[in-house]
This record gives C-alpha cells, structure tokens and sequence, in this order.
C-alpha cells in the first residue's frame, strides 16, 4: 500500500455490484498488502433499488474512527448516487464516473474526473452490469497503485459467487487496463471507452 | 494469510459467538437494523443441530426464547428500539423467573418509529429501567468487532452464571461495518453453563436460597417437575404474598448482580494517569473520542478517556474517583443525555459536565469532541 | 374403579383457588383422564398458561409446569417445544387470553401446526380481573365493562382456529366431562396443533351480572344452547345466533380434502424443521 491511510468510496444503484466490490477492494488490502480495512455499506431502505454506497477505509495501522471522512477515490455508476455521496471528497481525489448514466458533473469541481463507459463495457464484455463495479475495482488498483492487481485477482478468486469468477477476473483486467491508459492523459476531464483499449493483450 | 483472520460484520460476529458459546435456539421477529442477527443464526443454526423460529411478533420472539432456555437450550434474540419496548414485559419475566437469556437490542434513534437505519444510542435508559418493578441489569456496549464477540460470549456466561436476561447494546454502525479479525482459539473460550442442582427431585426447590443467590436450576423434562411463575413466589417457585418473603426476594435478585459488580464492571482507561479532562464514552462514538483525544495530546492537553464496556452497572466508584479528581467529564452520546444525567448525578457539583448529544443520526466526529476539549482545557 | 386424579396433582396445593362450582376443575380433571390415557409421562409433559382464572390450573398438575405472562403462554411453549420436539406441551388457556391479548400468538400457533395442544376454557367474561367482557361475550349481555349490554360481536373460537390451520378441533362444554376427555385426547393423539374449546361458567362474574348467579342456573343456560354441530349445519345462521355449537370442527381424517385446505401445513412444524437441520448437516 502506497500511502499510510486511503478512503474510497464505491457508488451507484442496485444491480451494479457495488458492494461486492467494496469487499474485494478490503479483503485484497487485508489478506495480501498487509494493511487494516473497514468497510462500511449503506444501510438505508434505499439499498432496496435505490442509490447505494460502499465505503472503505484503509490504513497500515489500526483504524479508529471507521467512517470516512477526507476520501480519496470516489466512483459512482449512476447520477443518483453521485448526487447523495458525492461529499467529503478531498480536492486531489480521483472521481471515476459512467458518463452514460451520470450525466450531470458539476463544472467547476477541483477534482480530476474519468469518465469511463463501466456498465456499457461490463454489458458487452462480461454479458451484466452487475461487473461494473468490479470493473471499477480493476480501474482503482491501476490508477492509484494502491494494491496489485495481481492482488485484486486473488481476492476476487475468494469473494466472487460461483460461477462469476472468469467474469469477474475479466473485469478486473479490463478496469485495469483503462486505468493504465488513463495515467496517461494529462487533461482535468478524461473520457474513456473500450476502443482506448487493446483488447488483445489483456 | 494469518489464520484466525477473516471478514466479518458486527451482526454475524453476533450470531458466531452466540453459536459458539453454546446458544443452540435464536427466536426473534424482523426488525431494522438487527435483522441481519437473525438471517445469520437462521442460516448456522440448523448446521449445529439448533433451532431458529422467526415467530409473529416481538413480543412472541421474547417469550419463545424463555421457554426455549427453560427447556435447556441456550437462547438469544435480537431486535431493536421498538421491538426492544415490545419484549419488556416478557423481559421482566425473564428477571423474575431467572430465566437466562441474551437480548442484542441493536439501537436505533427513538422514540417511535424514529430512525430506522440511523446511527443511535438511544436505547440506554431503556435498558436499564424498560420493564417495571426492580430487577438487576448487566448490559454490555462493544465498541469494536473483537469486542462484539468477546462481549456476546460474556453476555451468555453472565446470563447463565446469574440466572438473568443480559443484554447486548450495539449500536447501528458496529452492526454493519466489516472488517478483519483474528477470533481467539476456540479452544480457549471460558463457557460457563447453568449450575444444575446436585439433590434429587423429591428435595429440589427452583429458588432455594440455601445455595447462595443463585440458586441451581434444573432444565424443564429432566425430572424435577417444578413451577415457574412470574408472581412474587417463595422457594417452592409457587405465588407468595407474604411481605418478608417478597422482599428477601427482590432484595436477592438486585444482589445477584450488585454484590458481583467487581467481577462485572468493566472498562477501559485510555491515558488517564495525569489527565485533568476525561471523556467518559461508550460504544462507537468512543472510538471518535479517542481519535479527538490523541490529537488533543499533541496539544499538550491533559485528556483521557473511561470507555465503558459494560455499561450497566456502572463503575461508580471509578465516576466518584474522577468527579473530585477532574475538572471536566466530557459525555459525547448519540441520545439526549441519557448516561451523562447518571453521572451529573454523581458529581454533584464537584466538577463540570459538558454533553455532547447527537441525535439526527450523524455520527458523532473527532472534531466535535476536540472542539469541546479545547473549550474546557 | 375410581380414577387416581392424586397421581397427577400437587395435592400440598389443593385446595384450588377457584370458586365452588366453577367449571374449570371439570376440564382439568378431563384433561388428567385424557393424559392417562395416552399414557404421557409426567416428567416428559409440559403445562404452560397465560394469566387468567384458568392460568392457575398447570400449579395444580404434578408436571414440569410454566404460568406465565398474559396471552402469552403459547410463545413460551413453542420455544419449549422448539428446543425440546419429543416432550409434550399442553397450554391451558381462557378466552380473554387466548383470543384477545394472546391473539397473534393463538392464530400464528395454529398456522404453524406446531405439535402442541391448547385448550380454552371460555367462560364468557375476564373473571380473575373482576368480569370485564372477554371477545366471546355475547351481544347484549352484562359485564362490568358492557354495563349498558354489550355491542362487541364474538370470535367463534373453533371456527378462527380451524380458519387459521389448526389440525384438530373441537368444542363441548363442561356439562360433558367425558365428550371433553375424548376430545382433549384426541387433540393429545393428533401431531399437529389442536384446539379444544370448553365451554364453560363463570356464574360469579358472567352470571351474577346476567341473571343466572348461581352454578346451576349457568350451566343450564350452556346446556340449553347447545347444538350438536352435525344439526347445526342443516340450520339457519339467524337460528344459531348466541348458540353453543359442539362437535369436532376438524380432524385429521375428515376435514382435510376440503377445498379451504389448500393453504394448510403439510408437516407438523418440528418435524419440518428437524428436515431443515438433516437437509443441512449433511452438506
């Protein structure tokens, strides 16, 4: 783990496999960067179809206080959820959002944003949006190099439900690959779409 | 990969150490935000040989888990706020017909419906005064999830070695949070079990005081064929009237716990040795008192922090320690002021009270508790 | 020879505390007959009750016995027979307890087809509190709380526990000591839930407010009420208005073709869930 202490904050609606990324992301850094995480999800009745959220917390020592407060990364796969936790974002932390389904970004946020088509890719490529956020999971370990993504693929081998394994791992790889090919661009608004990618050497 | 370590929440720490102190029988009724308890013991009970009944109503889930521990299995239920009210009556049974039971009431913001899902410590009082009558109360607040399985295993003992309902107060946020934990070697727990009595039926009475305050109890089908009421009863287990025995009894039950308050209290001092400020918390919003505490310390500000990990009964003594040794006991609670009007109590004048109260559901932050600090240093 | 009710009685407890010529002890010694019958063992055999006149009557049997909260005693049984599937559970109810504050419990009860045996002594009236009217007060008649006559309608008590899947039921009152025994012994034979209601008196209360306050008059206007319900089906409901309608409402063997069957329990609940715990263990 490369800083001593990260929030990320994972978003979107039901269906998109939000949480399930929220524990990949913290059973990861546990299990295989040496570090503490807590994890938190929504628990409101808007978890029932509604916006939902994940939040984890990661530090090399213990945590206390378990809430996020300064974050660091924050994703969210739909307008509504970008509206209600768009919040407690430090001014250099990542924002990563599906352009598709959140169309409105508020023009004057100091953050860095990547738009990247996450649902649209996790349709085409692993068949459901429910790999969305796992996707997004891949895109995170690229981007912010704060786990593996050899790491990732573990934890994902250990929490994905039967069955969703190669697609999750798929997801994985694809997010991650994105990720790299963002590093690159300079610009405060970054769009990406499958076509950044070479699909053939994933 | 260590080996004890893996992913828990709070709730499925609940129903593990439950399952693992011997709880073979969970009845309870669905209700925001302890539901999780019981899906839990719903899924690992039948894989133990136990049993899960989700009965009609609260009400129902409190008497079936009185029944279910005279019968002789280990029992729990789980609920919150409103529920909590609704198993009182039966509670009191449980008290006074020293049923052992474990009651995790996962609190929720009050009165009424209230806030379902929000974070709250409103239940406190009702904890300790929910039922009518007097009765003994041991209730346990984890503030993290080793403790959550610490606690809810003390919780069974307590119940079982006393003879008492216990009742485990989580609060919303350690409920749902996961994270890592190494559970201890199982086996190492201490479980403690029910003293069974050692006389043949013929000269076994259910409340013979003969063996101190708690009397041994035998299971219900092993042969002694006794009486249990929730009247005011003599040893036989059969109603009495009479005002002495009425009054030994109760007298009986409060010493149950209040002469065993040693053993029973339980807290932790967090740098307190030279402080001058002391954050009395429990629960969550300790672990934002300790964050505001350690960065009050890099002020050069006196400050530490009693953290109560049972909070009923209370460590009066250590409260009467600090009121004359203090200047201020800071009270950070997710309700009204339902722990620090105990405690004003006690200091009586002899130093400062300063509240914190958070009741809209947010947590309490570092940064609250910091701000006070620095106004009372 | 003479049945040996002392075997199964606290005798250091009698004498009881009901009123001379109150129909409770017709039904207890039913029941004790009944117990001999299937041949239960004491220690093996559970008496739960609520509050209420009847709540007092499992202090007198020589069994593993539980008075508990009101209208609560059928939660308490379950999660004895829950914890314990083989031992026998009798609850022993009245009508304000078991169909007015024990309401949900007594529905939900039948529901499950849990295998357990409840028996309502329903006398009319709250006796122990002091004769407030009960949900089985009929319209008209006097209680301390229906001083002007009652406009309350009542439960049929049968009719609600066979609706809500209860496997055996059955009514006869205390006039009949030995239709009541059979009756509870087949609720005893029966693995599922059974409900036998005892139509009883409470000429203290009921009666001394309606006209009839002594134990032969109360009983009397019981006996002059009833209707044997293979009669009562031929009759018109304006008929059998206020009437006592005796008989067994349901059984295994008969009832269960009926097309308002279609929604009750297939299993006796322990046994259901003790297929839960086979089902899992040998995953």
């Amino acid at each position: 783990m490369k800083q001593s202490h990260y929030e990320a904050r994972f978003a979107g609606v039901g269906g998109q496999g939000v949480i399930l990324a929220g524990k990949i992301l913290a059973y990861g850094m546990v299990n295989f960067e040496e570090c503490q995480a807590i994890q938190t999800p929504t628990y409101t009745a808007q978890v029932r179809g509604g916006a939902t959220k994940v939040d984890v917390v990661l530090d090399k020592k213990h945590i206390e206080y378990p809430r996020t407060e300064n974050i660091d990364f924050f994703l969210s796969l739909h307008q509504k959820s970008f509206d209600i936790y768009f919040k407690d974002l430090k001014d250099d932390a990542i924002v990563v959002v599906d352009p598709n389904l959140t169309p409105n970004i508020p023009k004057d946020i100091p953050q860095q944003v990547f738009l990247v088509d996450l649902v649209e890719i996790a349709k085409k490529e692993m068949g459901k949006a429910l790999y969305a956020a796992v996707l997004a999971v891949g895109f995170f370990a690229g981007i912010t190099k704060m786990i593996k993504e050899k790491n990732v693929q573990k934890s994902v081998i250990d929490n994905s439900p039967k069955g969703t394994e190669v697609e999750n791992l798929k997801a994985v790889k694809i997010g991650y690959a994105l990720a790299k090919e963002a590093l690159k661009r300079k610009e405060d608004l970054v769009r990406l779409t499958l076509k950044d990618i070479d699909k053939n050497k994933l | 990969m260590k080996k004890n370590i893996k992913f828990y929440s709070g709730a499925e720490l609940v129903a593990k150490a439950a399952i693992d102190a011997g709880c073979r029988f969970f009845g309870g009724y669905p209700i925001t935000p302890s539901s999780e308890i019981a899906e839990h013991m719903a899924k690992e009970l039948p894989k133990v040989g136990g049993t899960f009944i989700q009965m009609e109503d609260e009400i129902a889930a409190m008497g079936s888990v009185i029944g279910a521990s005279l019968a002789g299995k280990k029992s729990l239920t789980a609920t919150s706020g409103p529920g909590f009210s609704l198993k009182q009556e039966n509670l009191g049974y449980a008290y006074m017909a020293e049923v052992p039971v474990v009651i995790c009431n996962v609190m929720r913001g009050g009165p009424s419906t209230g806030l379902p899902t929000a974070l709250a410590q409103a239940d406190i009082m009702q904890a300790k005064w929910g039922t009518h009558g007097d009765h003994p109360v041991i209730a346990l607040t984890p503030a993290y999830l080793e403790e959550v399985y610490e606690l809810t295993i003390k919780a069974f003992n307590y119940s079982e070695i006393y003879r008492i309902p216990v009742i485990l107060l989580l609060d919303e946020l350690i409920a749902h949070l996961s994270t890592a934990i190494e559970l201890p070697d199982k086996d190492l727990l201490v479980i403690k079990d029910r003293r069974k009595p050692t006389v043949t039926p013929d000269k076994y009475f259910p409340y013979d005081t003969a063996y101190g305050d708690v009397p041994p109890m035998a299971n219900f089908f092993e042969g002694y064929r006794y009486h249990v009421t929730g009247l005011s009863h003599n040893k036989t287990g059969f109603p009495t009237t009479d005002p002495d025995l009425v009054q030994a009894d109760q007298e009986r039950h409060l010493r149950k716990v209040n002469a065993n308050k040693g053993k029973i209290i339980d807290f932790e001092s967090y740098k307190m040795k030279d402080a001058d400020i002391v954050v009395f918390a429990y629960g969550s919003t300790s672990r934002a008192a300790r964050v505001a505490i350690d960065n009050a310390r890099k002020l050069d500000i006196k400050v530490g922090m009693v953290r109560l990990r049972v909070i009923w009964p209370l460590p009066e003594a250590e409260i009467l320690k600090l009121c004359s040794k203090v200047k201020a006991i800071i009270v950070p609670e997710m309700n009204m002021g339902q722990l620090s009007n105990v405690i004003e109590k006690y200091a009586a004048d002899r130093t400062k009270i300063v509240r914190i109260n958070h009741v809209g559901g947010v947590p309490i932050h570092p940064s609250n508790i910091l701000d006070v600090i620095k106004e009372v240093r | 020879m003479a049945f040996d009710y002392e075997k199964y009685l606290r005798m250091d407890k009698i004498p009881h505390l009901w009123c001379p010529g109150c129909g409770i002890g017709v039904v207890l010694k039913a029941m004790l007959r009944a117990m001999e019958n299937v041949n239960w063992e004491r220690n093996d055999t559970a008496f739960v009750s609520g509050i209420g006149c009847t709540s007092r009557a499992p202090g007198y049997i020589d069994c593993n016995t539980l008075h508990t909260t009101h209208g609560r005693g059928l939660t308490f049984a379950t999660g004895i027979k829950m914890a314990q599937p083989d031992k026998n559970l009798v609850i022993f109810s009245g009508d304000g307890d078991a169909t007015a504050i024990g309401g949900n419990h007594f529905i939900h009860a039948c529901r499950r087809n849990i295998d357990m045996t409840l028996i309502v002594v329903n006398n009319n009236i709250y006796g122990m509190t002091g004769g407030q009217h009960s949900p089985t007060t009929p319209i008209g008649f006097k209680a301390s709380t229906t001083i002007y006559g009652n406009v309350d309608p009542s439960f049929d008590i049968c009719l609600l526990a066979r609706a809500a899947g209860a496997t055996y039921v059955a009514r006869s009152t205390v006039n009949k000591g030995r239709t009541l025994e059979q009756y509870i012994q087949r609720g005893f034979e029966n693995k599922g839930f059974s409900v036998i209601e005892a139509v009883s008196n409470c000429h203290t209360q009921f009666g001394r407010k309606n006209n009839m306050s002594d134990p032969i008059s109360s009983r009397k206007w019981i006996e002059d009420r009833e209707i044997p319900l293979a009669k009562a089906r031929d009759m018109k409901a304006e008929d059998l208005k206020n009437m006592v309608i005796t008989g067994e409402f349901i059984t295994e063997k008969s009832d269960l073709e009926r097309w308002e069957n279609y929604n009750r329990a297939e299993k006796e609940y322990t046994e259901a869930y003790s297929d839960i715990i086979k089902k899992v263990k040998k995953k």
